[in-house]
């Protein structure tokens, strides 16, 4: 129901590049997982210490992700984030384009519905591009993956670009596949031991 | 700069250096008009990373998200930025346990001329107590170190959000004339 027919872009699924995604990470790279499927996903994909899931403050991904960057340049951080949460937010695309963090890439997983209440469609769902909002923006490494392979390429791209990356997936109305643990302060302590700020006890 | 400070100490010098003595180095804001010196100058001392947010709820993230990896940050806003937090103090900053720094310049009291303003205050203070989050409203220059001081030390020991209401009384605030 989402797909905008002016792209030429595969629809893919979130756990399939989620999973695609993780087993690229060598490098304890970071990865902030956007509310609901997002981060259901990516704890599905297996848990890892650099993980943090998001269980509420639905759009900040993106923002969360980004003071990661600047917290630490020399780690790439990963920011996935669903398109209806993005359209809460898309003020921190501008902010994103001003600071420039050359080790940050933002995935968006665009499939058009609010799946996790009930796959109503979104106001973009159909005729907003995304990507092209981000470059717009000022993001100017900003492109839809065409398909599983386009995404690997992009991401690994990314890793060594000069300038924050933005990469926009069509996905399924498929549900997450696993569910995370929701116990907030443990993902958060643990996400601070997993980028080396904390000990633990 | 630094000579008239010491001369004739005023409240913005004094939250930046008590900033700084803090280790709070990354400063997104959503500005005000109250609080343009004290942003001018933050962006002209290299200490501080300070840049605009689109949204105040958009800082807040980006201070959770830098707190985790190590950095200290705080939050600038007026009283309608604060009152667009709810939602992202209840389900990240308070249950995540992260010592959300906020600074607030208070508009919508003492000489008030927009009504919404003076309403969109009002809602400030019970969200604040509803959540149990600690916050002071400072009134005067010769108590804002060691309330901004003590509060910035107690947030980051004890893992949880302050907010530092600037009153018009401490700032001046902002009237109609202006």
């Amino acid at each position: 129901m989402s797909n905008a027919p002016a792209r030429n872009t595969k629809v893919m699924n979130r756990f399939d590049l989620t999973s695609r995604l993780v087993a690229k990470l060598k490098n304890e790279e970071a990865v902030v997982g956007g509310i609901g499927n997002t981060n259901f996903d990516l704890w599905a994909a297996g848990h890892r210490p650099q993980n943090f899931y998001m269980l509420g403050s639905m759009g900040l991904a993106f923002p969360i992700a980004l003071g990661v960057a600047l917290a630490q340049p020399n780690r790439r951080v990963f920011a996935l984030e669903g398109d209806g949460s993005l359209l809460m937010q898309l003020g921190c695309l501008s902010t994103i384009a001003t600071l420039k963090p050359k080790n940050l890439t933002m995935v968006v997983l665009d499939n058009g519905i609010y799946q996790i209440t009930g796959s109503q469609p979104t106001p973009a769902a159909g005729h907003t591009d995304l990507v092209a909002i981000a470059l717009a923006s000022g993001l100017s490494n900003s492109s839809w993956a065409a398909d599983e392979e386009d995404f690997e390429r992009l991401i690994e791209q990314s890793m060594s670009a000069e300038a924050p990356t933005l990469i926009g997936v069509r996905i399924d109305d498929k549900p997450g596949t696993g569910t995370t643990r929701r116990d907030p302060v443990q993902i958060r302590e643990r996400f601070m031991h997993g980028l080396g700020v904390r000990q633990p006890l | 700069m630094a000579a008239a400070t010491e001369q004739d100490p005023t409240w913005h010098g004094i939250l930046q250096q008590t900033l700084k003595r803090n280790e709070v180095r990354l400063v997104p804001y959503v500005p005000d008009r109250v609080l343009t010196t004290l942003i001018k100058n933050l962006h002209a001392d290299p200490y501080f990373t300070t840049f605009p947010t689109a949204r105040e709820e958009e800082a807040v993230g980006i201070v959770s998200g830098a707190w985790m990896a190590g950095t200290r940050g705080a939050v600038l806003m007026q009283t309608s930025g604060f009152a667009t937090l709810a939602n992202v103090l209840a389900s990240l900053v308070v249950p995540s346990q992260i010592p959300l720094i906020m600074i607030v310049s208070e508009r919508g009291t003492l000489g008030e001329f927009n009504y919404g303003q003076a309403m969109v205050c009002r809602t400030m203070r019970p969200v604040l107590d509803s959540l149990a989050m600690e916050h002071h409203t400072i009134t005067r220059l010769d108590e804002l170190e060691f309330i901004a001081d003590r509060s910035i030390k107690q947030a980051v020991t004890t893992q949880a959000p302050v907010a530092l209401i600037l009153s018009p009384l401490l700032t001046g605030g902002k009237t109609f004339d202006k």
